[in-house]
């Protein structure tokens, strides 16, 4: 008991805390500024006590009385209705806060039916700030004591409330914003709710006309957006698949090179592609220009439509692809191969007969995530699409550009959600149970068998142009940024590094003078501050969907995994619709890019972590439990420890991220927190090709750095360990053996 | 080490997992300072019951004490209990040292009292100067040995053991069965062991409490369930006899006469009544002989050599017998005709 009460104290301190000394609402020139301080009994800077007695916001006692119940429980004796007081108290004050958050806008209430209920408003309320948000996770705190101390979760309150925690986050920041999306979607310009609006953009012939089937001039948007994933998504496949059976069923010697190919999409930014493609087959490109020069071909402007998206697209995601088959091309038992060949079938038929079909539901997830990648897309469409846009440009455009339409944009994110959902909804209703990877505890004898003659030259002959013409776009990227100006004036010069990242020495003092300084910086601050936080929530979830059963968890994993599947433009215009008005308004500050990058890329954290959490042994946890340590300890001193591995891929995975994203970014930059990437695209759209180049690899060459100096940390820890077992001697080692065995 | 043996009572636990029922009503006691075994097949809830003493899993209804006091909703982490698992569970980042001060520090002792206690601990398992070792580098034996001590250093009220010796080969666990018998007979404290091997059973316990699809099928010393088991699973699931249909012709002084197809057979029996019966035969309670006209008539089935005994399978009217003749000079090939008798001990009546 003394335990409980303890950490119930802790908590209702806090809340008191929140709501008699912290400012309740959002402060202008933000809470860091510590402004507030000297301010407290202004209307804009007041906690929550003041606001009810000077300044007519009577609707803001409620949460007093919550936390008024929750002291009372603390005094009752019988643990369950104790429990049940705590958990109704803070489970109705953060219902409470939600609902008072939405109702009650700048100037008064948001609904009418509030309106009509309570009368009209003299006054609304600024967004919520520090106090608001600090009693609403003591709300959240103090429901999950509750629910403990009834004995949920086998009464361990840490487990609650990390869970409790976890869904108030999720909701927070991606059920909040996706939901506010959909209403945005059918409100005017005015706010108000127009089903003639919708109906007018969902109709639209420029999003699903069929035209060109007709023999039209071109489809609707979605048309073409579906036409290009469905192509890309089978050419990087198809691609994957051959570098996939090059690398493990050939003696190709570059085998090293193919699997650092595989790094490549995670370094690098999403538009460089399609950048590099300019330079080389662009209107001034290399090659463009080779070829008018050489043959008399006339420099066109092919390259800018889906054509150009498409071969862009499938650059970046072939290694994705590969990374996926790779698995699955190894997953198939060298066993079932042989038996094959020893009931007499040939080369060929052991190849179409057996590794293929095993390989098919491999095949389809493959086409799935290359779909859904491209779908997603929003660099190379951005600098390759020209007029021909997909629907994530499209979206893009309706926000920022003469159109102004947040509720086209709506519509347009509904319409890509629903492509990208319906693919990850088969990638796992569909294809889960039908994997047939087969790789099992017994032993094979592990070698592959070599693939019929006529294929392999085939897949050589696919995979070797293809890995060259990869290492020249890449060599472009690097080259590019040392050449004045493409096709005109092609002698070497530093001027746009220079331009980017000059630094000068004045008075003694170093000036960044360079243009891309402000946005590096902003950008390694941001990603610096997301990587752990994404680790955490991402290991935090992971434990929470391995560890523990609670109702509602498989639920919870979908919900999250689905979270992969939204695409960045999605979120992007989903936050700006949730984040830009009360109760929450978080545009223009870094804490927005923040929120974003953690929870865009949590899933890569969860899967991490799952799959490393899974590789514990469950008795591992219990034995620390029954060994009097709570779960706090276990994890502090048993499951980190073991998961060092796994928490610093997440942290580099979610740094680089961070760092190379642009498709969410792009909405939420701010003249005062503004992004590498989207600085990188600005100054495309500027046509200052040069300096966009030299800082992309800029970021490159840091990225590649960060990754190595990672490996390096993380590959020395693990030398010294076998260093230790190699000088123990022979004598333990055969014993441990064979007692495994037995 | 251990001075404060604490009892265990579990009354009336219920424990379902959604749909299916493991434990459906479970009232058992522990004496302090005894050592007594969870025996059964795999699924019959022995796990479950030493996960939920554990603290592991909460029962659904019931109450468990330990030591007299109510436990029931406790978590683990507060019960007073210690666990030897089946995986040993060792902590794979720190050394035997540190794995076995683990849950010293996390009672809050101080860092340098939990080491000392610890490195006592390890010597009272016989690994003194091992504490160094990470568990990777320990064989599978001292690694069990370390669990042990691990869990003994807390001095808990009740030790308990989930299958420990499961993971080492047949030899070693004959060997560490004995230690830790010895070691619960010298430190006095309770134990709870779970194990699905008869001879463990056996060999190590105090009472031996038998379970059955969440049940208790019978509970006794080990002398007890082998010589008068209660039932025909009892009768076969401890010493593998073999369960035959008989009728009992009389009974007087403690002693029934009893009838197997005509073969007759005195045996001890306390409470038989004439009728219908069945008969728990141990496999080397029966003696082969040479076929004649006067005696009991089988015919060797199966026969298979293993250097200090023979096993055979005969066919008889009373049905298929399991037989051990430990006499390895003669082997009778299959198709031998026989001439079944019985021994005086080995025999029981089955109380259903």
């Amino acid at each position: 008991m003394d335990d409980r009460n303890r950490r119930l104290n802790i908590v209702l301190a806090l809340a008191v805390a929140a709501m008699t000394v912290l400012p309740w609402h959002r402060i202008e020139g933000g809470f860091f500024s510590f402004g507030w301080l000297s301010d407290l009994n202004s209307a804009s800077s007041a906690p929550a006590l003041l606001q009810v007695i000077l300044f007519d916001r009577p609707w803001l006692i409620t949460p007093f009385l919550a936390v008024l119940a929750a002291t009372i429980a603390r005094t009752l004796p019988d643990p369950m209705r104790r429990g049940r007081l705590l958990a109704w108290s803070g489970g109705l004050g953060l219902v409470y806060l939600v609902i008072e958050g939405l109702a009650i806008g700048t100037t008064g209430f948001n609904w009418s039916i509030s309106e009509a209920l309570f009368g009209i408003l003299s006054d609304g309320q600024p967004p919520m700030g520090a106090g608001a948000v600090l009693a609403a996770i003591s709300f959240v705190l103090i429901f999950s004591f509750g629910l403990a101390e009834r004995g949920v979760m086998r009464g361990d309150a840490f487990v609650v409330s990390t869970i409790a925690i976890l869904v108030f986050l999720v909701t927070v920041f991606v059920f909040y914003p996706i939901g506010s999306m959909f209403v945005g979607a059918f409100q005017d310009v005015d706010g108000s709710f127009q089903m003639a609006g919708f109906n007018r953009t969902i109709t639209d012939a420029s999003i699903w006309s069929l035209d060109c089937v007709v023999g039209g001039v071109r489809c609707g948007v979605a048309w073409r957006t579906l036409f290009l994933a469905v192509l890309t998504a089978g050419g990087s496949t198809a691609l994957g698949l051959a570098f996939a059976l090059i690398a493990t069923r050939t003696r190709f010697p570059f085998k090293k090179g193919l699997r650092l190919l595989t790094v490549l999409p995670i370094i690098t930014p999403p538009f460089v592609i399609g950048l590099a493609l300019t330079l080389l087959f662009g209107r001034a490109g290399v090659v463009t220009q080779g070829l008018s020069s050489v043959f008399g071909i006339e420099p066109s402007r092919w390259l800018y439509g889906l054509t150009g998206i498409w071969i862009a697209q499938v650059l970046s995601f072939t290694p994705i692809s590969f990374l996926v088959l790779i698995g699955v091309v190894e997953g198939v038992s060298p066993s079932m191969e042989e038996a094959s060949q020893t009931l007499r079938a040939g080369r060929w038929r052991t190849f179409w007969r057996v590794s293929l079909p095993l390989m098919k539901p491999g095949l389809a997830n493959a086409f799935l995530i290359g779909f859904i990648e491209s779908m997603a897309d929003f660099g190379n469409p951005l600098v390759l699409g020209g007029s021909h846009g997909v629907l994530s440009t499209e979206i893009f455009f309706a926000v920022v550009g003469s159109q102004n339409d947040p509720a086209r944009a709506a519509v347009l994110a509904m319409v890509l959600l629903c492509f990208t959902l319906s693919a990850f909804l088969a990638q796992r209703v569909w294809l889960s149970g039908k994997n047939f990877a087969t790789v099992s505890g017994k032993g094979d004898s592990g070698a592959h068998i070599a693939l019929p003659r006529p294929l392999s030259i085939g897949l050589h002959a696919v995979v070797i142009p293809w890995m060259v013409f990869t290492v020249v776009v890449y060599g472009m990227i690097l080259f590019g940024g040392f050449v004045k100006t493409w096709g005109l004036d092609n002698s070497l010069t530093l001027d746009h590094y220079a331009k980017a990242f000059s630094i000068t020495v004045q008075n003694g003092s170093i000036a960044w003078t360079g243009v891309a300084w402000n946005s590096f910086w902003t950008t390694m601050e941001i990603a610096l501050i997301a990587a752990p936080l994404t680790a955490a929530v991402g290991l935090a979830t992971a434990y929470v969907i391995v560890r523990q059963k609670f109702a509602g968890r498989n639920l919870f994993e979908f919900a999250l995994m689905m979270s992969f599947a939204i695409p960045g433009t999605v979120i992007g215009i989903s936050y700006i619709m949730a984040f830009n008005l009360p109760p929450l308004e978080m545009t223009g500050t870094a804490l927005i890019l923040v929120a974003c990058f953690v929870f865009r890329n949590m899933p890569v954290g969860v899967r991490g972590g799952v799959a490393a959490m899974s590789q514990l042994d469950k008795s591992l946890d219990e034995a620390s439990m029954t060994l009097g340590a709570n779960s706090f300890r276990t994890i502090r001193k048993v499951i980190l420890p073991l998961l060092r591995p796994a928490i610093t891929a997440a942290l580099v995975y979610s740094f680089v991220r961070a760092i190379t994203s642009i498709s969410a970014v792009v909405f939420l930059v701010s003249a005062r927190y503004n992004m590498a990437t989207s600085y990188i695209v600005g100054l495309v759209e500027n046509g200052e090709y040069g300096v966009a180049i030299a800082y992309s690899s800029m970021l490159i060459v840091v990225m590649i750095a960060v990754i190595a100096g990672f490996q390096l940390l993380v590959g020395e820890r693990r030398l010294r360990r076998e260093n230790r077992v190699a000088g123990l001697g022979t004598r333990s080692v055969p014993a441990l053996a064979e007692e495994k065995v037995a | 080490m251990t001075r404060k043996a604490g009892s265990v009572v579990f009354q009336n636990v219920r424990k379902t997992f959604g749909a299916f029922t493991a434990i459906p009503d479970l009232s058992l006691t522990v004496e302090p300072g005894t050592l007594v075994t969870l025996l059964g097949p795999s699924g019959c809830g022995k796990t479950t019951t030493l996960r939920m003493l554990a603290g592991l899993e909460h029962p659904t209804s019931g109450r468990i004490l330990i030591g007299g006091k109510d436990v029931t909703m406790l978590p683990a982490n507060e019960r007073d209990v210690s666990m030897v698992f089946q995986s040993y569970a060792l902590f794979p980042h720190m050394n035997s040292l540190e794995n076995v001060a683990y849950g010293l520090q996390s009672s809050g002792m101080g860092k340098k009292e939990a080491r000392e206690r610890a490195e006592n601990g390890l010597e009272l398992v016989g690994l003194a100067g091992m504490g160094q070792r990470l568990p990777a580098e320990l064989s599978g034996g001292q690694q069990q040995r370390v669990a042990v001590a691990r869990a003994l250093v807390l001095e808990p009220q009740v030790l308990l053991l989930d299958e420990p010796l499961s993971n080492l080969d047949a030899r070693l666990r004959r060997r560490v069965r004995t230690e830790i018998r010895e070691l619960q007979q010298r430190l006095e404290f309770t134990a709870v062991y779970v194990t699905h091997d008869q001879d463990e059973a056996l060999a190590v316990s105090d009472r031996i409490i038998v379970m059955k699809d969440g049940r208790i099928a019978q509970e006794g010393s080990p002398r007890d369930l082998y010589e008068t088991p209660a039932s025909s699973f009892i009768a076969d699931f401890i010493g593998e006899a073999n369960v035959v249909p008989c009728d009992i012709v009389a009974v007087s002084d403690g002693k029934a006469t009893i009838s197997i197809e005509g073969l007759r057979h005195v045996v001890p029996a306390l409470s038989a009544r004439p009728g219908r019966a069945k008969l728990a035969v141990r496999p080397s309670a029966i003696t082969l002989e040479p076929a004649d006209d006067a005696a009991f008539p089988g015919r060797i089935r199966h026969a298979a050599y293993l250097g200090d005994h023979i096993e055979y399978e005969a066919e008889t009217a009373g049905g298929t017998l399991f037989i051990v003749d430990p006499s390895v000079d003669r082997l009778l090939s299959p198709g031998t005709q026989v001439g079944i008798g019985l021994k005086t001990r080995g025999i029981a009546i089955i109380a259903e």
